[in-house]
């Protein structure tokens, strides 16, 4: 049960982290200063939602874990992280459709672990949950104007759904440390659906057929990308084990 | 009463100390003259996010990345606040990012060197920022309206960005070996570029006597930069590491640090364009403006058909 709890708290802090980790590479690069100001407060509010969620993990794992050994010393296949996070940027319509898939399942998911069992998640959900309104509206508002705009974006925003809607089943499908929890994972599918349909309607985009879907990321087993964030992120403190920053 | 005309009242204003605002009447080089130097200051914000923007990913905690992101980030919001300044003397912001991109504004050439450890993260806050931070607190009482209020909202965040920079350095003073090593070259490295920062002698300097007169600037160049070089010279103290020049010494007499020779062939050779990381820069910048077009165009059609449907709607 603990083991469950402390497995399934790893997989929300690795999800907020690496996403964070990806948003962060458009800060200094982004199509417009107003936007890169915008993605860059997302990113930090799910870097914020991380560390809370870390901070937890290492309360229940206890000895001398902390946010920064759970972070910075577990490797590949230990991340827990949807694979829909770790999927590369690409483009400005790739990420923020990334992010709405992304942000409304996870405005939904809160909203159950703010009711659920934990009090601790639930305490987390409840100062994440205004935070993520935020990114789901702003999210939504791109796959839109995208979806909408002109010739060119419209056909990247199918590109970036076609690179993409096959990682979103992974995160209705639980895995063994999701078998105990509260989450009611078919709940959280409708509502996710239905608010995805309206949104690609008003985009004018169009929800994939017979997608297979891809998954492992909860259990491990990652796309190759993951290696090469780690890499990146956790370069130092793999270079000078047990200094202090 | 005799009627003044607008350039009495323009100099009357300047030596009263009242702030000249954007619909005032104005001499065509003051304008010229503010306009190029708050863009070339909101160009260099912006820029001035690539070298520690190159340290995001790899940040040595995740305490340091929040804050390393979210200083990053004041930097695009200083971009932000000092286009708009610049905006109100008849340049648009796309017409400014023109001029950065090829090449005609130019920005400040301290970040055309490169960040190449985790230590350059806090010797750009602490010297860097410290550098900017004295030019700014002038800039407060500059007389152009729009750029000195700027200037208060940046100066308090800028302070923040000192703080954090040398408590980076700290850390790593009181660190491993390697990592007080990792320390002192980054501070090898920034020390004579932040010099550099403040710009050439007062003997020099082709505009200062001019801002000096408008009031746009109210302190010179090599004062300024003393004010740095004693400031910096009494903190380094507290991290126990040692600024690259033989000649720092206190001067009882002057009551200021005296300091060597800075090289100048260097200086220029960046402002030209031959810095290490001139082409970097540079590139990034138009990249991601190159990038970001389709987006752009996109965020207008969109606009557009909404406005269209919505005055069907009217009609
Ligand atoms: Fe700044
Ligand atoms: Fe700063």
């Amino acid at each position: 049960m603990k083991y469950a709890l402390i497995d399934y708290t790893l997989h929300l802090a690795d999800t907020t982290l690496i996403l964070a980790q990806r948003n962060a590479e458009w800060c200094g690069h982004g199509p417009i200063l107003e936007q890169d100001i915008a993605i860059t407060n997302i990113t930090l509010d799910l870097l914020g939602q991380s560390r809370n969620f870390y901070q937890y993990a290492a309360s229940l794992i206890g000895h001398n874990a902390s946010e920064d050994s759970l972070a910075y010393l577990r490797k590949e296949r230990e991340f827990k992280n949807l694979l829909l996070v770790e999927q590369p940027n690409k483009d400005w319509g790739q990420t923020t459709l990334r992010q709405f898939l992304f942000s409304q399942f996870h405005f939904f998911l809160l909203e159950q672990l703010q009711k659920g069992n934990d009090t601790q998640l639930a305490a987390i959900a409840e100062k994440s949950i205004k935070e993520t309104t935020y990114h789901v509206r702003w999210s939504s508002e791109w796959v839109i104007r995208l979806g909408d705009g002109t010739e060119e974006s419209h056909q990247r925003m199918e590109n970036a759904i076609e690179e993409l809607w096959r990682y979103t089943d992974e995160m209705f499908t639980p895995v063994e440390y999701e078998n105990e929890s509260s989450v009611d994972f078919k709940e959280l599918k409708t509502k996710w659906l239905n608010n995805v349909k309206k949104v690609f309607a008003e985009a004018t985009l169009t929800i994939p057929e017979n997608e297979f879907m891809q998954t492992g990321g909860k259990s491990g087993v990652h796309t190759e990308h993951l290696g090469y964030i780690l890499s990146d992120l956790q370069y130092l403190q793999r270079t000078f084990p047990g200094a202090t920053w | 009463m005799p009627v003044q005309n607008p350039e009495q009242i323009f100099q009357q204003k300047i030596e009263d100390e009242l702030k000249i605002e954007p619909k005032d009447w104005m001499p065509d080089a003051y304008r010229k003259t503010n306009l190029r130097q708050i863009s070339q200051h909101a160009h260099s914000e912006v820029v001035g996010m690539l070298p520690e923007g190159n340290w995001i990913t790899r940040a040595p905690s995740l305490k340091r990345k929040a804050i390393l992101i979210a200083k990053v980030q004041d930097e695009a919001g200083h971009g932000l606040y000092l286009y708009s300044a610049a905006e109100t003397l008849g340049q648009s912001r796309d017409e400014m990012i023109a001029d950065l991109h090829t090449g005609k504004a130019k920005y400040s050439s301290i970040f055309n060197y490169p960040s190449l450890t985790w230590a350059d993260m806090g010797a750009i806050g602490w010297l860097v920022d410290g550098a900017a931070i004295i030019n700014q607190v002038m800039l407060t009482r500059t007389s152009y309206g729009p750029y000195a209020r700027a200037m208060v909202r940046i100066c308090k965040e800028e302070s923040f960005h000192q703080r954090q920079g040398f408590e980076i350095l700290l850390v790593l003073s009181q660190g491993t070996d390697e990592q007080k090593a990792m320390c002192q070259d980054a501070i090898n490295r920034w020390w004579w570029p932040s010099l550099m920062m403040f710009g050439p002698h007062d003997s020099e300097s082709t505009h200062s006597e001019q801002s000096m007169q408008w009031k746009i600037k109210r302190k010179s160049n090599d004062e300024l930069r003393q004010q740095f070089v004693d400031m910096i010279a009494e903190q380094i103290k507290v991290l126990g590491m040692k600024l690259p020049d033989k000649d720092l010494k206190w001067n009882a007499e002057k009551k200021h640090y005296d300091f060597g020779k800075i090289n100048w062939d260097e200086f220029w050779n960046v402002v030209r364009g031959n810095g290490p990381c001139n082409k970097q820069r540079l590139d990034a910048r138009r990249k991601a403006h190159e990038n970001g077009q389709w987006v752009r165009e996109a965020a207008i059609a969109y606009a557009e058909k909404r406005n269209e449907k919505n005055k069907s709607k009217v009609a």
